[in-house]
């Protein structure tokens, strides 16, 4: 065999050991990569499965919250009127009285009262109550004081005319709480021995 | 004899480094896509793993149904005990 022959068939080996190892290195290497993409489907499945019901039960769970929310709304509103309600949340919650009530898109156009009228009320109803609430006519103690049919009459007539007439010029209830405008610093004496006069 | 040895040449200088130059290419790439593959996997499962909490959706409903329940009870026993507020 002539010389350029078995360089030509040298070449060839050569070219077929590269293609070899190449390919078989590249089958190992595709052949992780399918097992890592199982990994992944078996991952993907249990994350689908796992998910399937969080948005039927968010969405309930978002009804009854919902439905709560109508209903405790629709309830303070109903009891307290909607000038106190919005006095009381704006109350409670400085600036809440602005967005209103969800279930009344008027309440957000309501002057809030001052929260001591609110708490007055609040106060009233809260002692109709107790002895003379018609709850109380199981009272080992007696009958009822009040009549059952006119219950909030005595509290009524705390307050004849209603509103008093200058409430609304009157200043507005300061703010307390983190959120306040004003921010009073403690006192640095509290808690630490008390001041002694000297003795002359 | 001449042209055995210019197909020679061409098949060593010419064939041989470009055959090895593709198939190294290929064998790089795939084998770059392994580390990848092996951090989505690790991903999905914990991403599985974390929804593990999403069983305790049901108590949560079930808690607030009770609780909705709750209140509305109570609601309607303030409605039944305190008088509505005065017509304006």
């Amino acid at each position: 065999m002539p010389a350029a022959g078995v360089v030509l068939l040298v070449a060839v080996v050569l070219i077929v050991l590269a293609l070899v190892y190449y390919l078989v290195s590249t089958i190992v290497a595709l052949r992780s990569i399918a097992g890592g993409l199982d990994e992944v489907i078996a991952s993907v499945g249990e994350i689908v499965a796992k998910s399937a019901p969080v948005n039927d039960v968010v969405t309930d769970i978002n009804a009854n919250l919902d439905a709560a929310v109508s209903a405790l709304e629709g309830l303070l509103v109903k009891k307290a009127g909607m000038q106190d309600a919005v006095g009381l949340v704006e109350g409670l919650y400085p600036g809440a009285a602005a967005a209103g009530f969800r279930d009344f898109p008027e309440s957000g156009e309501v002057v809030p009262p001052r929260i001591g009228e609110v708490y007055t009320k609040g106060t009233l109803t809260l002692a109709r109550l107790g002895r003379e609430a018609p709850i109380a006519t199981a009272n080992p103690a007696g009958a009822v004081l009040r009549d059952v049919e006119y219950g909030s009459a005595a509290a009524r007539n705390l307050y004849p005319h209603g509103r008093e007439a200058g409430a609304p010029t009157l200043p507005r209830s300061p703010v307390i709480g983190t959120s306040a405008p004003v921010q009073y610093e403690q006192r640095e004496d509290i808690g630490k021995p008390r001041k002694r006069m000297r003795s002359a | 004899m001449t042209l055995w040895w210019i197909g020679d040449a061409v098949l060593v200088l010419g064939v041989l480094p470009v055959v090895v130059y593709l198939l190294n290419g290929v064998l790089s790439e795939a084998r770059s896509i392994v580390p990848s593959v092996q951090r989505i996997a690790r991903t999905a499962a914990a991403g599985s793993k974390d929804l593990d909490a999403a069983a305790l959706l049901l108590t949560t409903q079930e808690q607030v149904r009770q609780t909705v329940a709750g209140v509305a009870d109570y609601g309607g026993s303030l409605d039944a005990i305190v008088d509505d507020a005065e017509e304006a």
